[in-house]
C-alpha cells in the first residue's frame, strides 16, 4: 500500500472508531434512561403519590413522605445557600484580584465543586448530628447546602465576570458607589445567569443520596419537622432499591424515575433561562 | 447657578458622598463575611474529619492504611481492602471512559453534521447531570444480571485463559463485583470527560486546523498531531476530573461492588470501596473504634480526591493559561 | 514643552500638570501638560497605544478600578487636584461624565438609564424626575425616537441610539465636563454624522474632552487638538493651525498618513 493509501485508511479508521465511541456512549446512556422510563412508569400509580412508605413485608405503598421531605429539604438548601452563594460570589468578582484570601477561598470552592458528597455527610454528622443529638432535616439540609453553595459560588463569580469591563465603567462614571455598580448593574446585567447557577445547584442537590444518608437519615413515617429525621426520595430509593421486596424495589424505580425527571426539567429550565437574552 | 445653590448642592452631594463611603464599607465587609463562611465551612471539613478519626489513627497507626482486615466483630480496621477497591474501580472506569470520551469529544468537535453538534453535546451535558443513583439502580437490576449471563462467561473463556491476566477474570459469573462497578463508574463518568475534552478542543483556533488541513492533512492526522498535543493539558486536566469524581462516587459503586471485605483477586469478585463502605455502614456503625475508623476512611478519600482534584484545576488552568498567550 | 495657546478671556476647565502615568512598571505617559478650555472640544489623537485614551482616563480618576495602575502630577479642576488621594473620586465622577467606545446601555429600561444617575446625586420629585429625563433624551436628540417607549430596555435600541442613550445618561446628571473615548468608533457613519453633531451643540453647556482615532472627525468638530506619541504630548494646538501647520514632524508625518 502506498503511503497516501496507508495515511487515508488510518484516517478512516480513527474516525470509524470515534463514531463507534458515540454510539457506545449514547447507547449505554439511553439504555439506561429506557429502562429508566420502562420499569418508572409501571411504578408510577395514584397510591405512589398519595400513600406513605410501606412497613417491610407490606403489599403496596407509595412515596408521599419521601416526595414531601425532598422537597422540604430542598426548598430549605435553596433559601440557605442562595445568599450565601451568591453574596460570596460578588465578593471574589469584586474584591477578589486584590486578596490573597479571595484566592484561597475561590481555589476551596472549585475542589468542593466535585468532592465526593458522602464526605460532606461525615463532615455534617461531626458538626451537626452529634453536636445535637440526632439525626434531623436541619442536618440534612445543611449537607446539601454545602454542595449547594460552590455551585452557586462559582457561577455566579463566572458570570460576573463576564460583564464588559466598559459597562462597569460607564456606572463608576456617573460617580455610583461600588455597591450600586455592583447589585443595581453589574448583577442585573447577568442575572439570568445566576438564576441559572442556582437553578444547577438545585438539579445537583436533587439527586444527592449520599450526604443524606448520615445526616436527614430517613423516616419511614410522614413527618414535616426539620428536627426530626426525615423521608426523602434518594435515601428512599437506596433502602428500598438494595430490600429483598419486590414492592420496595418497584417504588425505587417510580423514585429514581421522579427524580431523574426532575433533574432533566430543571436542567433544560437552566438552558433555557440562560440563553433568554435582552430580557428585563 | 447662584453661589447659594451650588453650596447647598455641594452639602448635598458631601453628604451622599459620606454615605457612600459607609455603604461601599459595609458592602465590602457583608461580603467578605460570606466569603470567609464559605471558606471556613469547607476547611473544616478536613478539620472536623481528622478529630473524629484520631482514635483510629491512634489505635492502628500507619498500619491502618495497608491493614488489610476489616472485622467489626472483632474491632480490627484497615483500610487496604476499600483503598484497593476505589482505586481499581476508578481505574476500570477511566480505561473504559477515556477513549470513548476521546471518539464522542473528537465526533462533536470534527465530524459531527452541524445540525446534529447542538443537540448531541446538549444531551451529553444533561446525561452529566441524572443522578447517581439512577446509574446504581440500573446496574444493580439491569445490567449486572445480563452482565453475569452473557459477558462474563465469554470473557472467562478468553481472557480468562491468558497468563498473568488471566486470574483477573476467573471465578463465579454472579454479575456484581469489581468489574461491574468499574464499568457502570465509567458510563457514569463518560459525560464529564467527554463535555472536558469537547471544550478545550474547541479552544483550537481555527487558523492552526487551517494550516494543518491546507498541508493536506487527514482528519485523523489533524487532531493527532494538532488537536491532541495543543490541548494536552486540558485534556488530561478533563480525565484527572473524571477520576475525582470516580473515586468519590458512592452511590453508583455501592449498588453494584457487592461490598464484601475480602481482596480475592479477581474482578468478578464482590468487593468495597471506601465510599461504599460507609454507605453500608456508618449508619449503624457502633461509636467507639469502628466509627473512628469510618472517619479515616473519609478523610483518607477526602485528601486523595484533594488531591485529584487540585492537580486537575491546575492543570485546567495551565491550559488556559498557555491558550491566553 | 508645547507652548499653551489659550486665548485671554477663556476659562480654563482641566489644567494638566507635569502628568506621568504607570501601569506597574511601564510608564504609559510622560510629563503631560495641557489645558482643557471650558465650553470647547478639545480632541486627543495619535496612533493606537499612544496614550490618549490613558489621558482621558486620568481626567475621571477610572484608572484607580485597577490596582497597579497609578496617576502622578497635577489635574487642577475647580482649584483642586483631582489626584490628590484625599479626592473623593465619586465626586470627580458625578462632576466629569464619560462616554466610551462601545454603547453601554445598562441592563434597565430607557428611563431607568438616566434616572440611575441623576438619583445617585439628586433627590428629585417625580415629576422633576420625568422633566429631567426628557431634558436629557432631548439633548442627546434621542427624545422623538424614544419617547413612547421610555419602559423599554435599553438594549432594544439600536448601536447608534444606545451610544446617544449614554450621551445623554452623562448630561443627564448635568457635569461640567463630558469625556468621550472614541465614542463613534463602534457606529455606522449615519449614526456617527449625529453623534458628532450632537457633539458641537453639547458645547453649549458642557466642556469635551474626547478621543478618537478618526483625524477627520478631529478636524470637523473639534476647537483645539491634541497630538501624542508614545506615552508623549507632542503638539496641542487649535484644530485649524494644527491640521494645516504642524509645527513638529512626527504631526505632520502622522496626520498626512506616513505612520499610523
Amino acid at each position: 500500500m502506498n503511503l497516501y493509501g496507508r495515511r487515508t485508511w488510518i484516517n478512516r479508521l480513527g474516525i470509524g472508531l470515534s463514531m463507534v465511541a458515540m454510539s457506545l456512549g449514547l447507547a449505554g446512556l439511553l439504555w439506561i434512561l429506557w429502562t429508566l422510563f420502562a420499569k418508572g412508569f409501571a411504578a408510577l400509580s395514584w397510591d405512589f403519590f398519595t400513600t406513605d412508605t410501606p412497613a417491610p413485608g407490606t403489599p403496596g405503598g407509595g412515596l408521599r413522605n419521601a416526595i414531601v421531605g425532598s422537597g422540604i429539604l430542598i426548598l430549605v438548601t435553596t433559601v440557605v445557600s442562595t445568599p450565601i452563594g451568591i453574596l460570596a460570589g460578588i465578593h471574589l468578582a469584586e474584591f477578589g484580584d486584590k486578596s490573597r484570601l479571595a484566592s484561597i477561598t475561590r481555589f476551596v470552592t472549585d475542589i468542593m465543586l466535585s468532592a465526593p458528597s458522602i464526605v460532606i455527610g461525615l463532615f455534617v454528622y461531626a458538626l451537626v448530628v452529634v453536636t445535637f443529638g440526632g439525626f434531623s432535616g436541619w442536618a440534612g439540609s445543611i449537607a446539601l447546602s454545602l454542595i449547594a453553595i460552590p455551585v452557586v459560588v462559582r457561577t455566579t463569580e463566572n458570570m460576573l465576570r463576564l460583564v464588559p469591563t466598559s459597562l462597569r465603567e460607564a456606572a463608576f462614571a456617573l460617580g455610583a458607589p461600588h455597591w450600586q455598580v455592583s447589585i443595581k448593574v453589574t448583577l442585573h446585567a447577568v442575572k439570568a445567569g445566576v438564576v441559572t447557577g442556582v437553578l444547577l445547584a438545585i438539579a445537583r442537590v436533587t439527586g444527592e443520596t449520599a450526604p443524606l444518608l448520615f445526616t436527614a437519615l430517613n423516616n419511614q413515617f410522614f413527618s414535616a419537622d426539620m428536627s426530626q429525621p426525615m423521608a426523602n426520595l434518594p435515601v428512599a430509593i437506596f433502602q428500598f432499591g438494595m430490600s429483598p421486596y419486590d414492592n420496595w424495589v418497584q417504588l425505587a424505580w417510580g423514585g429514581s424515575l421522579l427524580i431523574a425527571l426532575l433533574v432533566l426539567a430543571i436542567n433544560i429550565g437552566a438552558r433555557v433561562i440562560f440563553h433568554q437574552k435582552d430580557t428585563l | 447657578m447662584s453661589e447659594a445653590a451650588a453650596s447647598s448642592r455641594a452639602d448635598v452631594h458631601g453628604a451622599k458622598v459620606r454615605l457612600f463611603k459607609l455603604q461601599d464599607m459595609a458592602f465590602h465587609r457583608v461580603t467578605l463575611v460570606f466569603a470567609l463562611l464559605v471558606l471556613a465551612a469547607l476547611t473544616g471539613i478536613l478539620f472536623s474529619l481528622g478529630q473524629q478519626a484520631e482514635p483510629a489513627f491512634k489505635e492502628f497507626g500507619w498500619g491502618f492504611l495497608w491493614g488489610n482486615v476489616w472485622s467489626v466483630p472483632d474491632d480490627k480496621f484497615g483500610a487496604r481492602i476499600a483503598i484497593y477497591g476505589t482505586l481499581v474501580t476508578s481505574f476500570i472506569a477511566l480505561v473504559i471512559a477515556v477513549p470513548i470520551s476521546f471518539g464522542i469529544a473528537l465526533f462533536l468537535t470534527e465530524t459531527c453534521p452541524a445540525w446534529l453538534r447542538r443537540p448531541l453535546g446538549t444531551a451529553i451535558e444533561l446525561l452529566a447531570g441524572v443522578p447517581s443513583i439512577v446509574y446504581g439502580i440500573w446496574g444493580l437490576f439491569v445490567f449486572a444480571p445480563l452482565f453475569a449471563d452473557y459477558a462474563q462467561p465469554i470473557l472467562k473463556a478468553t481472557l480468562g485463559h491468558l497468563p498473568v491476566i488471566g486470574k483477573l477474570f476467573s471465578g463465579p459469573a454472579i454479575g456484581i463485583g469489581i468489574l461491574t462497578a468499574g464499568i457502570v463508574l465509567s458510563l457514569m463518568v463518560i459525560p464529564f470527560i467527554a463535555s472536558v475534552m469537547r471544550d478545550v478542543f474547541d479552544t483550537v483556533p481555527p487558523v492552526l486546523k487551517e494550516s494543518a488541513y491546507g498541508m493536506g492533512c487527514t482528519t485523523w492526522e489533524v487532531v493527532w498531531n494538532i488537536v491532541l498535543p495543543y490541548t494536552r493539558v486540558g485534556v488530561i486536566g478533563g480525565i484527572m476530573l473524571g477520576l475525582g469524581r470516580a473515586l468519590g462516587e458512592t452511590m453508583a459503586v455501592t449498588f453494584v461492588i457487592g461490598n464484601s471485605n475480602r481482596i480475592v483477586g479477581s474482578l468478578f469478585a464482590p468487593g468495597n470501596s471506601i465510599a461504599s463502605v460507609l454507605a453500608n455502614e456508618f449508619g449503624e456503625a457502633d461509636p467507639g473504634l469502628h466509627i473512628a475508623s469510618l472517619f479515616a476512611l473519609g478523610l483518607l478519600l477526602f485528601v486523595i480526591t484533594f488531591f485529584v482534584l487540585a492537580l486537575s484545576r491546575w492543570l485546567i488552568y495551565l491550559g488556559v493559561k498557555k491558550q491566553g498567550k | 514643552m508645547p507652548e499653551r495657546p489659550i486665548l485671554p478671556g477663556e476659562g480654563i476647565a482641566l489644567q494638566v500638570r507635569n502628568l506621568n502615568f504607570y501601569y506597574g512598571d511601564f510608564k504609559g505617559l510622560k510629563d503631560v501638560n495641557l489645558d482643557i478650555v471650558r465650553n470647547k472640544v478639545t480632541a486627543f489623537i495619535g496612533p493606537s497605544g499612544c496614550g490618549k485614551s490613558t489621558l482621558l482616563r486620568t481626567f475621571n480618576r477610572m484608572y484607580d478600578l485597577y490596582p497597579g495602575q497609578r496617576a502622578e502630577g497635577e489635574i487642577m479642576f475647580n482649584g483642586n487636584n483631582l489626584l490628590d488621594k484625599k479626592q473623593d473620586v465619586n465626586l470627580v465622577r458625578a462632576k466629569i461624565g464619560m462616554v466610551f467606545q462601545k454603547p453601554t446601555p445598562f441592563p434597565m429600561t430607557i428611563y431607568e438609564n438616566i434616572a440611575f444617575g441623576v438619583r445617585l446625586y439628586d433627590k428629585l420629585p417625580g415629576s422633576e424626575m420625568n422633566d429631567r429625563v426628557e431634558w436629557a433624551l432631548r439633548k442627546a436628540a434621542l427624545w422623538d425616537e424614544v419617547k413612547d417607549k421610555l419602559g423599554q430596555s435599553g438594549l432594544s435600541l439600536s448601536g447608534g441610539q444606545q451610544q446617544r442613550l449614554c450621551i445623554a445618561r452623562a448630561v443627564a446628571v448635568k457635569p461640567e465636563i463630558v469625556l468621550l473615548d472614541e465614542p463613534t468608533s463602534a457606529l455606522d457613519p449615519i449614526s456617527t454624522a449625529k453623534v458628532e453633531e450632537l457633539v458641537s451643540e453639547l458645547t453649549e453647556d458642557y466642556t469635551i474632552a474626547m478621543v478618537t482615532h478618526n483625524m477627520q472627525q478631529a478636524a470637523r468638530i473639534s476647537n483645539y487638538t491634541a497630538f501624542m506619541y508614545l506615552g508623549e504630548l507632542i503638539e496641542f494646538g487649535k484644530t485649524d493651525e494644527l491640521f494645516v501647520k504642524p509645527k513638529a514632524q512626527q504631526t505632520e508625518d502622522y496626520i498626512t498618513g506616513r505612520f499610523g
